[in-house]
Parts: C-alpha cells; sequence; structure tokens
C-alpha cells in the first residue's frame, strides 16, 4: 500500500511541472506537438527510473561528499543512451526534440529525486517513484503538447482533427514560446483552482 | 585521508563503469546512426538533387579522396549506366557554415540541381536559400558559370535582405566545382 503510493503520489500529488514546477525548460520548449511531449516524457521516464534504481542500490557505498558528481555521472550515463538510441531507433524523434535530450542530464526533476528520494530510500521504492514522478511528468507534456498542438495547428498526434477551414487559418501563436507561457499558466490556474479546497 | 581516498576510489569506479558501458552501447549502435543520418538527412535531399536516377542512391554510394579529404560520392544511374554524381560541399554563410548537395550531369558537365542539407541563416529572411524558388535557379548551368552573385559581378541573382546567405551558397558552390573534375575523373577510372 504504501509503496504503491511511490507510484501514485507522481501523477497528481507531486506532478512535476505543475506541482513541484519543476524542469520547466523542456517543458515550454518541445511540447509544440503531443508526438515531441510524448517522446520526450518517455526519454524522461528511462532516465529517471535508472538513475533512481542505481543511485539508491549505491546509497550507502557513495561517500556524501561526492554525491552529486555520483549522480550527475550516472544521470548522464543513462542520457547519452537515450540519445544514442533514439538516433540509431527513432531519428524523426530525435531530430524533432534536438538539444533537450542532451540537456535532461540538467533536468532538475532528475537530479531532485536522486538527491531528495533515491539517495534516503530503498531500490524498489526509488524504482516506483522514478517511474510515477516520470510518468506524471509525461502525462503533463502530452496534456500541454496536445492541447497546444489542437489550438495551433489543429491536429493531435499528427491526426486532423479540426476542419481544414480552421487548420488553414489556425491560431499558430500557441506553437510559439509565449503561446507554452500561455497554456502552461492556464493549466496551473486550473490545477490550482481544483485543488484549493483539498490542500489547505 | 581514508576519506579522500574513498572519495576519490569510489568516484572513479562510477565514472568507469559508466564510461565502459557508454563505449559499448556506442560501438553496438554506430553503424546504425550513420545510416539514420543518411537515410534522413541527405538522403531525401541526394533523391531530390538527382531525381532521374533509377537506382538506389544511397547505396549506391562511395568514399573517395580527393586532395587527401574524403568525399562521399552518390552516384545515379539510368538503367546500368551511371548519369550523375552528387556530393556535398561548405561554404560559410551569415550565421555559421552551409552545406549544400550539389548534383552534376557527368555527360555534360552541367548542374543537376543543389539542396540545402544544413543552415544556421536567420529564419524567414537568409533560411529562403532553401526554397525552391532560389535552388531551382542552378538546375541545368554548365559549370563554367560565375558561381557568385549579380553585385559581385557573377550570373546569381542574390536575395534581397539576405546577400551574404547567398554569397555563402555560391561560395560552397564553388568549392565543389573546383573538385568536379578530379570527382569525376577518379569516379569514370574506378
Amino acid at each position: 500500500m504504501s509503496i504503491f503510493k511511490e507510484f501514485t503520489k507522481g501523477l497528481w500529488q507531486e506532478l512535476p511541472p505543475f506541482r513541484l514546477v519543476l524542469g520547466l525548460c523542456p517543458v515550454l520548449a518541445v511540447t509544440k506537438s503531443a508526438t515531441n511531449g510524448l517522446g520526450m516524457g518517455l526519454a524522461v521516464i528511462f532516465v529517471l527510473t535508472w538513475s533512481n534504481i542505481l543511485v539508491s542500490a549505491l546509497r550507502k557505498v557513495i561517500p556524501r561528499k561526492v554525491r552529486i558528481a555520483s549522480y550527475i555521472v550516472i544521470i548522464a550515463t543513462f542520457v547519452v543512451i537515450v540519445e544514442m538510441a533514439t538516433q540509431a531507433f527513432f531519428y524523426p524523434v530525435y531530430e524533432a526534440l534536438g538539444i533537450f535530450i542532451p540537456l535532461i542530464v540538467v533536468n532538475c526533476v532528475i537530479l531532485g529525486r536522486a538527491e531528495a528520494f533515491a539517495s534516503k530510500n530503498g531500490v524498489v521504492a526509488s524504482a516506483l517513484d522514478g517511474l510515477g514522478i516520470g510518468a506524471g511528468f509525461t502525462m503533463s507534456l502530452v496534456v500541454l503538447g496536445g492541447l497546444r498542438e489542437l489550438i495551433g495547428a489543429g491536429t493531435l498526434f499528427d491526426v486532423e482533427i479540426m476542419s481544414a477551414a480552421y487548420r488553414s487559418h489556425s491560431f499558430s501563436f500557441m506553437l510559439e514560446a509565449p503561446g507554452a507561457f500561455i497554456c502552461l499558466g492556464v493549466l496551473l490556474a486550473i490545477m490550482n483552482a481544483v485543488s484549493a479546497p483539498s490542500s489547505s | 585521508m581514508k576519506e579522500i581516498i574513498q572519495m576519490i576510489g569510489v568516484l572513479s569506479l562510477i565514472s568507469g563503469v559508466c564510461a565502459l558501458a557508454l563505449s559499448g552501447f556506442r560501438a553496438a549502435t554506430a553503424e546504425r546512426i550513420e545510416d539514420q543520418i543518411l537515410q534522413n538527412v541527405q538522403g531525401p535531399k541526394v533523391k531530390l538533387v538527382l531525381d532521374k536516377a533509377d537506382n538506389d542512391i544511397i547505396n549506391d554510394r562511395k568514399t573517395i579522396s580527393v586532395n587527401g579529404e574524403d568525399v562521399l560520392l552518390f552516384i545515379g544511374k539510368k538503367g546500368a549506366e551511371p548519369w550523375a554524381i552528387a556530393y556535398e560541399s561548405t561554404g560559410g554563410g551569415f550565421g555559421g557554415d552551409i552545406k549544400v548537395m550539389v548534383g552534376y550531369d557527368i555527360g555534360n558537365d552541367t548542374l543537376t540541381g543543389i539542396q540545402i542539407i544544413s543552415h544556421k541563416e536567420t529564419p524567414g529572411i537568409g533560411s529562403k536559400i532553401a526554397d525552391d524558388q532560389f535552388t531551382k535557379f542552378f538546375k541545368g548551368l554548365t559549370t563554367s558559370t560565375k558561381f557568385t552573385t549579380k553585385p559581385q559581378g557573377g550570373d546569381v541573382d542574390a536575395i534581397s535582405g539576405a546577400t551574404y546567405s547567398a554569397r555563402g551558397v555560391c561560395e560552397a558552390i564553388r568549392n565543389s566545382v573546383e573538385i568536379y573534375p578530379q570527382v569525376k575523373k577518379q569516379m569514370q577510372s574506378q
């Protein structure tokens, strides 16, 4: 029960971009479409879960003074693996995400979980924590990307949803950077409004 | 003292193991990555440049050495006969290097076309060099054309507002034309 909670907390209670408001740079930059959001999210799930497992497994071996350096080495290794794997097997995704795959190394969600959770908890709990937070992160990216794609381009996962008339005059402002901020802000406001009574 | 040694030891060990894992993974995927780049980046452009070829251009490629530098050569065939070749060259643009794929009809030494592989020019201004409207101009020109922009005394129409970008493309084509006789000779001797 309690260990299952480590997974579910990432889906709402500690939903990374909206609740912890962490790792916003890729959140804003790659969510031009739902597909990009999903690709980025899956990459983060992989890195987060494995780095959590390793950090947790090595938590008694790593001396306290060099822990951050060790975490970064571990995280960077998984990020490079993800980068090479997407390049080899999902080249279009690699092109769309570009610099943001290597930048997962400095995504504070991942270092944050390693420091705040994995370094203090067991391997299984850390793996579930990584999966949960990663799933929450992916969900947020897909929602944000989907919303922006739907309004900005009239498609969803590249499937044409809106009418042709809408698509030819679509609100492409939503695909630009300011659109990302506005979209994120509106979603944050909705989430806060929904959970306001229970959070006090 | 013991603490310092332990710190150094653990960190070195972690880095070492990670490096080993990465080099292993790199070795396993290197070939596939190279293939993906060919298929996704250069491949579509080569097909546009050598549009009349009926062979699998990506597979019929080879690396030759010109003036000590490797040139990746794509060969377009009609039937079994080599008809045209294409290779990449570089020129300096406004925002960075411009990479251009130039194709040549080896029968009459004319350009079959050019395509911009990559550039870092200003979006909306310099990026016009990648538009069909600009690149189609080069189709069918002979290799003796003066590949400089008209204000500089050449034969190429510049793009207003994007002089440097157009010059960069011309520079890339000049670099390409310069080695063309040697490339052609090497290709035919093989």
